[in-house]
């Protein structure tokens, strides 16, 4: 079957496209899982993961930002390709010091996830073990910049839904970090709430809201009731409808 | 793993397994395979392990690790495993990755050891320092930066079913693999 003009081909299988949506949420409308981090449905593609990497017409591509087109034949389920992302969640894990043991967020973690999804039985790499301390500083939303990621969820959550712009990125490379708009530099001294979008939108456990850390327990959480493949193709399939 | 005839008849797999910095809970997890134990023994036998309390490992076929290097005893006990050892196998979050005693990296040894060992008001303390006590490091480090190792077992622990698939696997000449419910790393 060849592609016709709102069809693409994903793996060989057909999949629909609206016209301006991008690979990623064509192929999650369709039922196809493409892993992905940095992405979220409701902000707009920031494509620094590179997760969502697949391969169109032979060239690499993030799915994420890339507008579906017609003609398009998209290969995301090969081996090269799982190895390839493989890699990138073991970066992100020596990068910081990611010990799921003793995190809250186990289970709910979308780099975790990420992780059981590409069978990754060990970081691999030599481990960075950075020195970032915690914050604190907030009532009721504790800031663990051990797990950020540098997604940029929360700031594009509290710049483009909030209207608060209470987060940036700051550094280059290697320096790269998260800062917090405040004179002291601290969370508590900002006018971030727990009802803002961005307290809910971190995919590792770096933005935890207090006192609720261990109200679903361990084992009984998204992630370990099904694998985030599944997961991230109901919810979208189920929002379609 | 049945032991049939054919598999009775050929030499007992011989798995080392140890301790290092970890707390334990590795073995714990492994003897959660409860009487399939009993199974496992008919085809295999227990060298240096806390379960033999054999004290010196020989050669053997897999060696299971448990527990980051913390010490320099640690590093001795590894690379003699690693020198007997066909198969070396990483199990479980601090063999992996240094897991929770791997926290302490960020920190100066030497304030630990302080902040541990001496009391604010100065009163008979001291940091031990007994030459029968291993060197501490200045970092935890995964098993993996001090000896090249085969095979990793997530988890904290591994689940006693966990281990069991992995073993299968290995022992029967699989490709160990773990699906969505056996692989877990908290």
């Amino acid at each position: 079957m060849s592609a016709t003009d709102n069809t693409i081909l994903i793996d060989e299988v057909p999949v629909p496209f609206k016209p301006g949506q991008t690979i990623l949420d064509a192929a999650l409308e369709g039922g196809v899982y493409i892993p992905h981090l940095c992405a979220h449905p409701e902000f707009a593609p920031h494509g620094s993961c590179k997760l969502c990497n697949v391969i169109v017409n032979g060239r690499n591509a993030s799915a994420c930002t890339m507008k579906a087109a017609a003609g398009q034949e998209v290969e995301v389920d090969t081996p090269d390709l799982h190895a390839y992302r493989r890699t990138l969640v073991q970066m992100l894990f020596v990068e910081g010091n990611h010990f799921c043991p003793g995190c809250e967020k186990s289970g709910n973690c979308q780099l975790q996830a990420l992780a059981y999804d590409s069978e990754m039985m060990t970081p691999h790499f030599v481990e960075f073990y950075p020195h970032r301390p915690v914050d604190a500083s907030h009532p009721d939303v504790l800031i663990d910049f051990n797990r950020c990621i540098q997604c940029e969820l929360c700031v594009r959550a509290s710049r483009d839904v909030d209207g608060k712009s209470v987060f940036a990125l700051a550094g280059r490379g290697m320096a790269s970090h998260i800062i917090i708009n405040s004179p002291s530099g601290k969370l508590g001294d900002t006018n971030f709430s727990v009802a803002d979008k961005a307290a809910h939108v971190c995919p590792v456990g770096a933005i935890l809201i207090k006192r609720i850390g261990y109200a679903v327990p361990i084992g009984e959480r998204r992630y370990d009731l099904e694998p985030i493949s599944e997961e991230a193709t109901r919810c979208a399939v189920e929002e379609v409808k | 793993m049945n032991a049939t005839a054919e598999t009775a008849a050929l030499p007992k797999v011989r798995i080392a397994t140890t301790s290092l910095a970890g707390c334990f809970g590795c073995h714990m997890s492994f003897l959660d395979i409860d009487e399939r134990i009993l199974e496992l023994m008919k085809i295999a036998e227990l060298d240096r392990s806390p379960l033999t309390d054999i004290k010196h490992c020989g050669p053997c076929d897999i060696a299971l690790i448990e527990g980051g290097c913390c010490n320099a005893e640690n590093v001795h006990v590894l690379r003699e495993l690693r020198a007997n050892a066909k198969i070396l196998v990483a199990v479980g979050a601090c063999a992996i990755n240094g897991g929770l005693p791997a926290m302490r990296n960020r920190l100066d040894v030497g304030d630990i050891l302080n902040e541990v060992y001496r009391d604010p008001d100065g009163v008979q303390s001291h940091v031990p320092n007994d030459p029968e006590l291993p060197l501490l490091f200045d970092k935890v480090y995964p098993v993996n930066e001090v000896v090249r190792v085969d095979y990793f077992i997530p988890g904290c622990p591994p689940s006693g079913d966990t281990l069991w698939k992995y073993l299968n696997d290995l022992i029967l000449g699989r490709m160990p693999r773990l699906d969505h419910a056996l692989l877990h790393y908290d």
